[in-house]
């Protein structure tokens, strides 16, 4: 309480004090910034940057080689084994897509029967799906194998696109969002109107639910794009026109001699940018989704 | 709130529509989820082999796994010796990355949280720091290799043109430690904004009474954001762990060739190879018996966090009670003065 000098004094030292610290976390958060993209940039670098180039040293400006290293990729044999670009992304493409419509629309129906209706079971259904919501992939994976070999669908796409229709967590942030913001009276509204319930369902509570839905469908996009677990399990023979792209970058990275470094950059550099484009363009909701809780892994 | 009319269209027999909406959700998941966690909970209890009609063998997949076989018996060694070693590496893994990124996170969350740090940005730094959190592990694997690999052509022996190249990824704590580095650059973006939403909770006004009483920004984490966030840390804690169980893709793809890195080999990895592996003979019944292990340590895990997250809840719930009591009192008191 020695701190009895004039007020406008007094004022101006805090005020130092707050732009110094504001300076200091300010030099703290470039320094993680920068840790954050250095090694994605070395990486857009080195893709541009041919085999003799990138062994020599490293350089943090891009050169012109990036065409050269995609037709490395095309001709060695080294990489055009498995590593076909377009078809990855193609295979990933299906594979994300259609798992991140089946999973929205069913998890929106199931939220959806479990916020609207009364039944015997509702609550019993809800106490469920929280239980088993918590059940890692890994713990069921020899039984799904089991599974898998016993029903024959071993490389087939089945098994990694059906069961995206059940998605616990994903049904529990929405009945959450559902309860929270879902106004029930439209449906008694729509049902007097004569609609039947699944026009309901469709025309009038999907477009109200849009918010939870664009955010829930961003996030089981890229998680489905990112899944290597699943897709190895499944596509066990690894045929390099079914396997996805995480499947094909992991065999590059595994290749130990004779790798040609530029074309290896090229490669990972291929498989993050449909990500990070879409990372780029819907960031501003992908913070505020992870900032409302409804992302679990 | 609901007329009567209300009440009886919604009781009238719109009930079997619940059942039609949630039933595609749970016949896939019979068929998909749980039919398979039965499957391996069998399969724990049946020897290992490719046969149809595998036999019951007890508990013996887990002795093996768990107590140590007997000497001259190779392979069970191997087994038991492969899944304690990546127990090990979990635990060392997951208490290496999950330190250092808690204390990280929370350090950022409460500067971007802080009222009095003026802080233009914000939204990009944001952006930058979850980015790599959603590229996918096996590129990430692939980047960290190049920076980091043994190879003398790998960033960090082309940077440092050390005598001999650098060998981070075949020694011991090399590799541990650049697994944990991977894992808090992939998560703490994540882990922070979680905390922030949760700072964000906390009512703005004991930040302001703070700031009036003159209290300092070490005085305001300790005294109100870290006592009102102990619920948020507990369960970013508990899925983390659960989440560390499941640590699969770095650790399993953190290395050149065809063999898998047994310094970073984790319990999902064992898991993995053990059914994976080899189709000829694959060892459902260790593979199983360690799933088994996992899901029981996850079940207790999870049962903890709906602990943690009811608790709010029963407090609130007893609060009210407790009002609702002391209503009575003085309504009763109030009802005395009247008569």
């Amino acid at each position: 309480m020695s701190k009895k000098i004039t007020y406008d004094s007094d004022k101006g030292g805090y005020q130092n004090k707050v732009i110094m610290k504001s300076a200091a976390i300010y030099a703290a958060l470039i320094l993680l910034t920068l840790i954050c993209l250095v090694p994605i940039w070395i990486l857009i670098v080195n893709a541009t940057r041919s085999h003799n180039e990138i062994i020599s040293g490293i350089s943090l400006i891009p050169k012109g080689y990036l065409a050269e290293n995609m037709k490395t990729l095309k001709e060695n044999s080294l990489y055009n084994k498995f590593f076909h670009p377009l078809i990855g992304m193609r295979n990933s493409l299906i594979i994300a897509g259609l798992c991140c419509g089946l999973t929205v629309f069913f998890s929106g129906m199931t939220a959806y029967g479990l916020v609207v209706y009364d039944f015997k079971l509702k609550d019993p259904a809800f106490v469920f799906i929280l239980a088993v919501m918590m059940v890692p992939t890994q713990v069921t994976a020899v039984g799904f194998m089991k599974l898998l070999i016993n029903m024959n669908l071993l490389d087939s796409y089945i098994p990694l696109i059906v069961p995206a229709i059940a998605a616990p967590a994903i049904v529990f942030f929405m009945r959450q969002y559902m309860l929270s913001s879902f106004p029930l009276d439209i449906i008694e509204a729509a049902r007097i109107d004569g609609s039947n319930e699944f026009r309901t369902f469709l025309t009038i509570s999907i477009p109200m639910m849009k918010p939870a839905f664009a955010v829930q469908a961003i996030f089981a996009f890229i998680s489905k794009w990112n899944d290597y677990y699943n897709q190895s399990l499944v596509l066990v023979s690894g045929k390099p026109n079914q396997i996805t792209m995480p499947m094909m970058v992991q065999k590059v990275i595994a290749i130990d001699r004779n790798a040609d470094y530029g074309a290896n950059y090229t490669a990972i550099f291929l498989s993050i940018i449909p990500v990070v484009v879409i990372y780029i363009i819907l960031s501003r909701f992908i913070i505020g989704g992870v900032a409302a809780g409804g992302v679990k892994e | 709130m609901a007329t009567a009319a209300q009440r009886r269209i919604k009781s009238v027999s719109y009930a079997k529509y619940g059942y039609i909406f949630i039933l595609p959700f749970f016949i896939v998941y019979f068929i998909f989820s749980l039919t398979p966690l039965l499957q391996t909970f069998v399969l724990a209890f049946q020897e290992n082999g490719a046969r149809t009609d595998l036999a019951w063998v007890g508990l013996d997949n887990f002795k093996t796994i768990l107590a140590k076989p007997a000497e001259n018996d190779f392979k069970a060694l191997g087994i038991h010796e492969s899944f304690w070693q990546g127990v090990i590496n979990i635990m060392i893994i997951w208490f290496g990355n999950f330190l250092p990124q808690i204390a990280l996170s929370l350090l950022l969350a409460v500067w971007f949280t802080d009222l009095r740090v003026k802080m233009p940005g914000k939204g990009f730094f944001k952006v930058v720091m979850y980015m790599p959190n959603i590229i996918t592990a096996a590129s990430v694997a692939g980047l960290f290799l190049s920076l980091f690999g043994d190879s003398s052509y790998s960033v960090i022996n082309t940077l440092l043109k050390p005598d001999e190249p650098y060998k981070i990824i075949t020694s011991v704590w090399g590799s541990r430690i650049l697994v944990m580095f991977i894992q808090v650059w992939m998560w703490f973006g994540n882990t922070m904004i979680m905390l922030m939403s949760g700072i964000q909770g906390i009512n703005e006004s004991l930040f302001e009474a703070a700031e009036i009483d003159g209290a300092t920004s070490t005085q305001t984490f300790w005294k109100i954001t870290f006592p009102l966030l102990k619920t948020i840390m507990v369960y970013t804690l508990l899925t983390s762990m659960i989440g560390g169980l499941q640590m699969f893709d770095i650790p399993y793809m953190l290395h050149t060739g065809n063999i898998v890195n047994e310094n970073i080999k984790t319990v999902a990895v064992f898991v993995y190879e053990m059914f994976h592996g080899n189709f000829a003979k694959p060892s459902f019944g260790y593979s199983a018996a360690a799933s088994v292990i996992l899901f029981v340590i996850t079940s207790i895990l999870g049962a903890l966090v709906f602990y943690v997250q009811r608790d709010k809840d029963a407090i609130e719930k007893k609060k009210k009670q407790k009002q609702a009591i002391k209503e009575w009192k003085r309504k009763q008191k109030g009802g005395g003065f009247s008569i």
